[in-house]
């Protein structure tokens, strides 16, 4: 084989792998809506985290297509039905060191800045706000640890019912389809906030793409996060720990305002407290409990009970004619308050408010067909949880 | 069958001496080819098993929205998918090689512990029935995913406690093997067969070995402390009673790092068979080779930590995993130019094994690059746990181990079964493969980057394209996969008759017994000499 004609056809292979790279790599972001490549983010370390990523990537591309066109070079040239006749070397001591020794000095220039940005990443001191971030099947809870504000965050109503099985609504109608939330975790852009992030059952990972990391919610243990965001928006992300039955269905939904719209967003939702305890001191109508109680119940009760109350046998029992919805009332408040050990029933006194759980309960115990005629009032609830 | 290395024997002997009957023929079977076919028989019916639920995660993902599952059915076809296919199809295939193999290459009449070959085989149906079992139970399988993460594999039903049950009794399966490849290749080796003339499937099972026997107990370990903490109430990984669930992790992937060698390993064997022979030359750099495989062995204990970047460790150990995963890329870099350096200037032929083979090479080194790119911690903060790591690790365990396990069977099927195989069936099986695989797998790693986490039974409208891509993918290389069982069949039936040689370049032990092997080889150890020996000519 000449040396010319090698030389040749390694050119022509390395075009064709770069061809067929760029085919692969780049076209099919021609036919497609979802974005080919990881988000450069609304912070300075996002933008860090998408160039050392784009750093590594065309290191890997170049050398992938010099290898592979060594390669097809070789499947091209060296073939019996070209009528190649096999050499005999077996071993090349300096061809050895040499392919030891490139990738090495190519790891050492990769390192570098890697450790540097994780460095950046992981500096975690001096926030100017700290929220709390616990995970719960399937909700986050969002404590700001100054301000006394305190609220959970669950997939939205019209996504919850958009994703039962056989629900027969068209995902593409729903707005944000699985990555909208009812409560919103709202910041202050320019800020540095710092998280701690922890998790009251199992493990979740709170991520958002855009501030460019994720951290695992451990119960038991606070980890620390921080970030600055630099553009006011909205920014989605999702649970990325396996959880459980519900782990695709807890989004997270971050808002990133203005100082003074954060600071009009704090003032409102101190009032909106407020008003959460006001109105668990007062009688509620049956109309108001049962509406309120219907609301509650698609958000949080329908998922594995179902809509129409007739649960999903065998882990789910119905609530038409369930003895428990239809008997004594302590015992049902204590099931939803605590849970009912070694089942899926989770407990809710920590997750609702006084005001849901007794509309919740309301609804239940005069729907589906159950017509028990009692009326729990939040006070009740509220009594129940104390005593 | 009487044969060249039979002539010296006596009368005897020259019959195969099989046990008559289906009971002493398979269940109670000590020798190293039939264990090893039942080894195989067993694998790819595992490998169909797995097959089909990651065809139903396939379906259910093919498009937005909850169409046919419940998402807790969801999450057990994504738990048992995998562990049916680690410890069930590629862990046993890898073994059924290994037996098949190991004493045809080194010149041994058997493995060294035909008792317990038997035993560490006839567990294994048995394990599997009581996993699989689990999806009919109330309240369903696992569904905790296959790493088992505490508390949420607390929270799995009744059938908890048989699944952890099933994976002991896999580990015990899995140590006893090792123990039986160590013995034989250590004790059973044809004088002259010295350890650097071993081929090299022989060293990469030899090391593999050596790490079965150091992970296993750590697995059994750790599932041995889900128990007692589910049904004793130690609290080794409660957070609430003094524990660490994150402990279980590291405990976890000490086991699981190595284990994912245990899979590749082997691969880098057969691959370092395949390639020589179709190239007409030697492997390139043997002794490099072995040293590469032993680097990756000892590197495979000291970065486990590289699965749980986002748990929340110190900056100094998540530097130093950074930095040590980022390592094994070296020897495995030098296991790939030494491939190609093996069919530099070589006289190359391109039947069924050296397509795979080839095949291999090219798509194992897309999942090096993106695993090299999930070392880099704080791009791996971004990667961790999305369909990114999903297309990384089935690019290594599916165009990696399979694909090695696919290009061995055609390459050894001719000695096992006394047929060739139809080559222009095994060609098609190919090329059907390698695109389904790529439509399958590629479009994953733009749902990863574009912000989908993995183990979600659905999604966001925006990742509609690229799932339905990869499902149609999925599919057709599911329904490829059915011409594998048929061309195997078809050759164990019968076919053109295959030569002791098989094929023009193939050097090694194996080739000088007839095809089919008959059921007893090498009862007096075979002369060995460069002229038979794989690698003879790198001394």
């Amino acid at each position: 084989m000449k040396k010319e004609n090698t030389l040749l056809v390694g050119l022509a292979m390395t075009a064709a792998i770069t061809v067929v790279t760029y085919a692969i790599l780049v076209a099919p972001g021609f036919l497609t809506d979802s974005g080919l490549n990881m988000t450069e983010g609304v912070t300075n370390s996002s933008k860090a985290v998408y160039d050392l990523h784009m750093i590594i990537l065309w290191i890997c591309i170049v050398i992938g297509i010099l290898v592979f066109a060594a390669m097809f070079t070789s499947i091209f040239l060296h073939r019996k039905s070209r009528g190649a006749v096999a050499a005999k070397f077996t071993h090349s001591t300096k061809a050895e060191i040499i392919w030891t020794t490139i990738p090495i000095l190519i790891l050492v220039v990769m390192a570098v800045p890697s450790t540097i940005t994780l460095i950046e990443l992981e500096d975690n001191s001096n926030p100017d706000i700290i929220i709390k971030i616990t995970g719960y099947q399937w909700k986050w809870k969002y404590d700001y640890i100054d301000e006394d504000i305190s609220f959970y965050s669950s997939l939205k109503a019209d996504s919850n019912a958009a994703r039962l099985t056989g629900s027969n609504i068209d995902p593409t109608t729903v707005d944000n389809y699985l990555l909208d939330v009812d409560n919103r975790i709202v910041i202050p852009i320019g800020k540095k906030i710092g998280f701690l992030i922890t998790a009251d059952d199992v493990i979740h990972s709170w991520w958002v793409p855009a501030l460019g990391w994720k951290q695992d919610a451990v119960p038991g243990f606070i980890n620390q996060a921080w970030t600055r965001v630099n553009e006011v928006g909205v920014y989605r992300g999702q649970c990325a720990e396996l959880c459980g039955r519900g782990h695709g269905f807890m989004p997270i939904v971050l808002e990133a305002k203005s100082e003074e719209d954060y600071a009009t967003w704090l003032v409102e939702q101190k009032s909106a407290l407020a008003v959460t305890q006001a109105e668990t001191q007062r009688i509620w109508s049956k109309t108001e409990l049962m509406a309120k109680g219907e609301a509650v119940y698609a958000q949080q009760c329908a998922g594995c009970h179902q809509t129409d109350g007739q649960g999903l046998a065998p882990a789910f029992p119905a609530m038409a004619g369930n003895p428990v919805t239809n008997g004594s009332i302590s015992k049902h408040i204590d099931i939803v308050m605590n849970g009912s050990e070694g089942t899926a029933m989770q407990a809710f006194s920590k997750t609702l408010t006084d005001a849901e759980i007794a509309a919740a309960l309301t609804y239940t115990r005069n729907a589906f067909g159950n017509q028990t005629g009692d009326l729990i009032q939040p006070a009740t609830i509220a009594k129940h949880n104390n005593g | 069958m009487t044969t060249t290395t039979h002539e010296d024997h006596n009368e005897e002997d020259h019959h195969d001496h099989k046990p008559q009957g289906f009971l002493n023929r398979w269940v109670y079977s000590t020798n190293h080819k039939d264990i090893g076919t039942l080894y195989l028989v067993f694998a790819l019916l595992m490998f169909f098993i797995g097959g089909a639920m990651a065809m139903i995660i396939r379906a259910e993902l093919f498009m937005p929205g909850m169409q046919l599952v419940q998402p807790e059915f969801f999450n057990q076809m994504t738990t048992v998918h995998a562990l049916v296919m680690v410890f069930g199809a590629v862990m046993p295939a890898f073994v059924g090689f290994a037996n098949w193999m190991i004493p045809l290459m080194i010149g041994a009449p058997d493995m060294a512990l035909p008792r317990m070959n038997n035993w560490s085989f006839w567990i294994l149906p048995f394990a599997f029935t009581m996993l699989v079992s689990t999806l009919f139970m109330d309240g369903g399988a696992p569904a905790g995913g296959w790493t088992l993460y505490p508390p949420l594999v607390l929270q799995t039903g009744d059938s908890f406690i048989f699944a952890m049950f099933a994976i002991h009794m896999l580990g015990i399966s899995s140590i006893m093997g090792a123990i039986n490849v160590i013995a034989t290749i250590l004790n059973m080796r044809a004088p002259g067969m010295t350890l650097l003339r071993m081929p090299l499937f022989v060293w990469t099972w030899l090391i593999t070995a050596f790490l079965l026997i150091a992970v296993m107990p750590v697995l059994a370990g750790a599932v041995t402390m889900l128990i007692t903490d589910r049904f004793f109430l130690t609290s080794f990984f409660n957070a609430a009673g003094g524990g660490d669930p994150v402990l279980f992790q590291h405990i976890f992937w000490f086991f699981g790092h190595p284990e994912v060698y245990i899979m590749i390993l082997p691969a880098f064997g057969i691959i370092s068979e395949i390639i020589p022979t179709f190239a007409r030359k030697p492997l390139f750099g043997y002794t490099s080779m072995v040293y590469a495989t032993a680097s990756i062995a000892f590197l495979s204990f000291i970065v486990w930590a590289h699965h749980m970047f986002t748990v929340g460790m110190p900056l100094g150990a998540e530097i130093y995993f950074m930095l040590a995963t980022m390592m094994i890329s070296i020897p495995t870099g030098v296991k790939v130019f030494n491939w190609i350096a093996t069919m530099w200037r070589g006289s190359m032929t391109f039947e069924t094994p050296m397509l795979f083979a080839l095949g291999f090479v090219v798509l194992f080194t897309i999942g090096g690059f993106s695993g090299l790119m999930l070392a880099i911690v704080p791009a791996d903060f971004q990667y961790h746990d999305t369909y990114f790591v999903v297309a990384h690790f089935h690019y290594v365990l599916v165009t990696g181990s399979v694909f090695a396990l696919m290009a061995g069977t055609y390459y050894w099927l001719p000695k096992w079964t006394g047929h060739m195989y139809n080559e222009r069936l095994g060609k098609w099986h190919f090329w059907l493969s390698v695109v389904f695989v790529n439509v399958l797998f590629f479009p994953q790693h733009y749902l990863g980057l574009a912000g989908m986490p993995r183990r979600i039974p659905d999604y966001s409208p925006q990742f509609a394209d690229f799932n339905m891509l990869s499902s149609i993918g999925g599919f057709a290389f599911g329904l490829t996969q059915l011409m594998f069982v048929y061309i195997v069949w078809k050759c164990a039936r019968g076919g053109e008759t295959a030569t002791a040689q098989v094929w023009e370049g193939a050097k090694g032990l194996e080739w000088t017994v007839p095809s089919p092997a008959p059921f007893h080889t090498f009862e007096t150890p075979p002369k060995i000499d460069d002229s038979v020996v794989a690698h003879g000519d790198h001394m």
